[in-house]
């Protein structure tokens, strides 16, 4: 038993577990360090995941489903922006306003389109990469692609012109304001990112489960949420505590396959969360507005 | 004459306020103007539209004689005009230099920064005017006289021609404001033009080249310093003769009433902010704390108030030790945050008189609050404290700056309570509204009270106090009498350079 959890196979399958965490864990950090709360990570991955399948089913070609999941995720991202950083409502109600949505939108659109509210058919998966064959555990393209956006994210964060602005106006966006700096686009590209990753998330859900199921998200935007907050808010960060998830659940998952029957194995994921949480990462410090729409002061 | 700066019938109105009511204001290049007037009098309003924060209703702005239009801060700063807010607009976890290049970085062709291209700038202007800082620190680590160079160069690197500072001096000490002052000329030598909002007038004689004195949104008159008094501008901002007396009548009895004994405390992140402190206080008298932000001073008031345990000493306060009971210390608390800690801003000014003593018997039994009770606490208060609008049911949030201070005085000092704690009790109010937080805290010195009174005002400090401990580093560094001391000497031991006995 024991070997398999170091085995090729256990590996593969973290990695392929923490993608959808990772994505939009690196999205959401976009979001909050310009100073937008993101929990419709939730329903953006549901909605992103459910726009794959259809493009997928339509086209049989999952490129343009993973194409129509990013997009997807951006609208419903763009939604959030609207609402939160345009109108400057509530940012937490406005995320469960979407995630509900996403609820009701695509059940509802999955018995319309697919005769079913609760399954979609079967789409067309993806083929392994050839290129970097001589790296096996990269010839998924998503598990490349996530490692390369990982480094993009980061590297854009802390090193570019655009990362120092959205740290700005998350920090402190009179200061950015006074220096020429436009709040809310900026605040709007950071949330659209958000909804790009995430949409990438969801569209790697449908595309790993050949179909959308309803609800399928399970939780996982929640989780990243969680994972970008133990990650401080730093892209890097946020991938390694979905990776310390990935790897809980799949050590779960062997467990579960040896011993049947025992229920609280499945904890196994949610108690490590509670303790990382609980202390062993130190304390996180949240971007200073984050949750706060800004306005212009009066006078 | 040639104006760098002439700024035309400006007006500008927030709702029914006229903030900025048909303004004239013009500066010449190469001079230090300063701007003066109380709080509300449209100083900050006027600013804020020379830097396009705001639009005018209407007027015209000319730059160098030429008519501009200044949508925006960014269109302001490619005149050449740069702002330095009264409260820094510096972001406490990114660097100085990120700080200072934000908005106008220096990138390469994909968006990376250049950081140490940029750090190469900001060194090199650094020297230039001498206005020295480290590029790499974070400005959470540096002090307020660091942070405000940091602004500066925020500016200089800006090519800024034309530099306003909105009351830089409140928050530095006598050598800090020295320093600036030594770095303002230095820019005038340099031609650049400098405008000082404040409404110290010293400073004004001290620095000033001319100055614009403005009451009520409106400018009442544009002098030059030489021809003018401090005694004549403070008529004319007020818009009649000030005179002030304060007389310190009885001296302080020898009762100790509040005795601190060995006091040690955290700070919030834990670290060691107040260190085996003692002191004591008698009666009658008002013992002023100086110490430069963030030397223990706020944590030593929240232990004296009960608002924080300390790790070792005790307080007695008439004899009675307060720590180890449960019940609070009978203290006046005057804190440093109206909004925040003193008041609860949307609650009305009757409920505001009772918060932290509703559970008075005179005001509430088991079940229910004496409505009657707290009408007619809330009517004698009004009326004794001269809160306007004496309105009882009006939220507090709809007060003055100045009438909302009187309701936390009303509020604590009909208490009763033989000692009283006032930190910065005049931050942010008027002429009026300090001397009446002046007189009301010398009348409880009469009636015997023993008052500690922190603020960052030296002036107001020296006014005061009878006795002044300076703290430095969560400890007292020394203890003087007020009427034997300077701000200049104050300023040395604020800043740690001289221990006691040295």
């Amino acid at each position: 038993m024991f070997d398999s959890l170091i085995s090729f196979a256990f590996l593969s399958q973290t990695l392929r577990i923490s993608i959808p965490y990772a994505l939009p864990a690196i999205g959401g950090t976009f979001s909050e360090r310009g100073g937008v709360a993101n929990i419709a990570l939730e329903g953006i991955l549901l909605i992103a995941a459910f726009a794959t399948t259809v493009g997928t089913f339509w086209s049989n070609d999952p490129l343009i489903g993973i194409c129509c999941g990013v997009g997807a995720g951006m609208v419903t991202a763009f939604l959030h922006g609207i609402i939160s950083v345009t109108l400057k409502a509530d940012q937490i109600v406005s995320g469960i306003a979407i995630n509900l949505l996403a609820i009701g939108v695509t059940k509802f659109s999955c018995q319309l389109i697919f005769n079913s509210s609760s399954n979609s058919a079967r789409i067309v998966g993806m083929e392994k990469w050839n290129f970097p064959s001589s790296i096996p555990l990269l010839e998924n393209p998503f598990v490349a692609g996530t490692v390369v956006v990982l480094i993009i994210a980061h590297v854009v964060l802390f090193r570019t012109r655009f990362g120092l602005r959205l740290r700005s106006v998350g920090e402190h966006p009179a200061a950015a304001e006074s220096l020429g700096i436009n709040v809310s686009r900026v605040r709007h590209a950071g949330v659209l990112i958000s909804g790009v990753l995430a949409g990438a998330g969801g569209a790697w859900l449908a595309i790993d489960q050949h179909s959308f199921t309803d609800g399928m998200s399970a939780g996982r935007g929640f989780i990243a949420l969680a994972a970008l907050i133990i990650g401080k808010w730093t892209p890097l960060g946020a991938a390694g505590a979905c990776l310390l998830f990935g790897c809980a659940e799949s050590i779960s998952i062997q467990l579960q396959s040896s011993f049947h029957g025992l229920q609280f194995i499945q904890l196994i994921p949610y108690i490590i969360t509670m303790f990382v949480l609980a202390g062993f990462i130190g304390r996180s410090i949240p971007p200073a507005t984050i949750g706060i729409p800004y306005e212009k002061e009066k006078h | 004459m040639m104006f760098s700066i002439n700024m035309q019938h400006i007006s500008k109105r927030f709702g029914n306020l006229r903030a900025n009511d048909g303004v004239n204001f013009s500066v010449q290049q190469g001079e230090i103007h300063a701007l003066v007037g109380e709080n509300g009098a449209g100083k900050s309003t006027l600013m804020n539209i020379l830097y396009g924060i705001h639009q005018p209703d209407e007027g015209s702005i000319l730059l160098n004689e030429n008519l501009v239009k200044l949508e925006t801060p960014a269109r302001a700063i490619s005149f050449g005009i740069g702002m330095v807010h009264q409260h820094f607009m510096l972001i406490p976890s990114l660097t100085v230099t990120e700080n200072i290049i934000l908005g106008n970085e220096l990138t390469s062709m994909l968006g990376f920064i250049n950081s140490s291209e940029a750090e190469r700038t900001i060194e090199q202007l650094s020297d230039r005017y001498r206005l020295p800082v480290n590029p790499r620190a974070r400005v959470e680590s540096l002090s307020v006289g660091q942070q405000q160079r940091v602004e500066l160069l925020k500016l200089l690197y800006r090519n800024a021609e034309i530099l306003i500072l909105d009351e830089p001096t409140p928050v530095l000490t006598p050598q800090e404001v020295e320093e600036l002052f030594h770095t303002l000329n230095n820019f005038k030598s340099m031609g650049k033009t400098v405008i000082l909002i404040t409404h110290k007038l010293s400073e004004v004689m001290a620095i000033s080249n001319s100055v614009t004195v403005m009451r009520r949104g409106k400018v009442v008159t544009r002098v030059d310093t030489v021809s003018t008094s401090q005694i004549e501008l403070a008529r004319l901002m007020v818009g009649h003769d000030v005179e002030f007396r304060t007389v310190k009548t009885s001296p302080p009895s020898s009762m100790p009433v509040l005795v601190v004994e060995g006091v040690s405390a955290q700070s919030d992140r834990h670290l060691p902010a107040v260190r085996n402190l003692s002191l004591s206080i008698a009666g009658g008298e008002i013992l002023g704390i100086a110490a430069i932000e963030g030397n223990g001073q706020s944590e030593l008031i929240q232990v004296i108030t009960g608002l924080r345990k300390p790790t070792a000493g005790k307080v007695v306060i008439k004899g009675q030790e307060y720590l180890s009971s449960r019940h609070h210390p009978p203290v006046s608390h005057i804190p440093e945050d109206r909004g925040k800690q003193g008041l609860v801003l949307d609650f009305t000014i009757s409920e505001n008189l009772i918060l932290g003593r509703h559970q008075e018997k005179n005001f509430s039994g088991l079940f229910r609050l004496f409505n009657e009770k707290v009408e007619s606490n809330a009517k004698q208060l009004i009326q004794v404290y001269d809160i306007r609008p004496p309105t009882k049911h009006l939220r507090v949030r709809n007060l003055s700056g100045g009438n909302q201070q009187k309701v936390i005085i009303a509020r604590e000092l009909s208490k009763n309570a033989p000692v009283i704690v006032a930190n910065h009790p005049t931050r942010g109010l008027d002429i009026w509204a300090i001397e009446f937080v002046h007189s009301s805290l010398l009348r409880e010195r009469t009636n015997g009270k023993a008052i500690l009174l922190v603020s960052s005002d030296l002036e107001e400090l020296l006014k005061l106090s009878d006795r002044i401990a300076v703290m430095y580093e969560g400890e007292i560094v020394t203890i003087v009498e007020a009427k034997n001391t300077t701000e200049r000497e104050l300023g040395i031991y604020m800043t740690g350079a001289v221990k006691r006995g040295a």
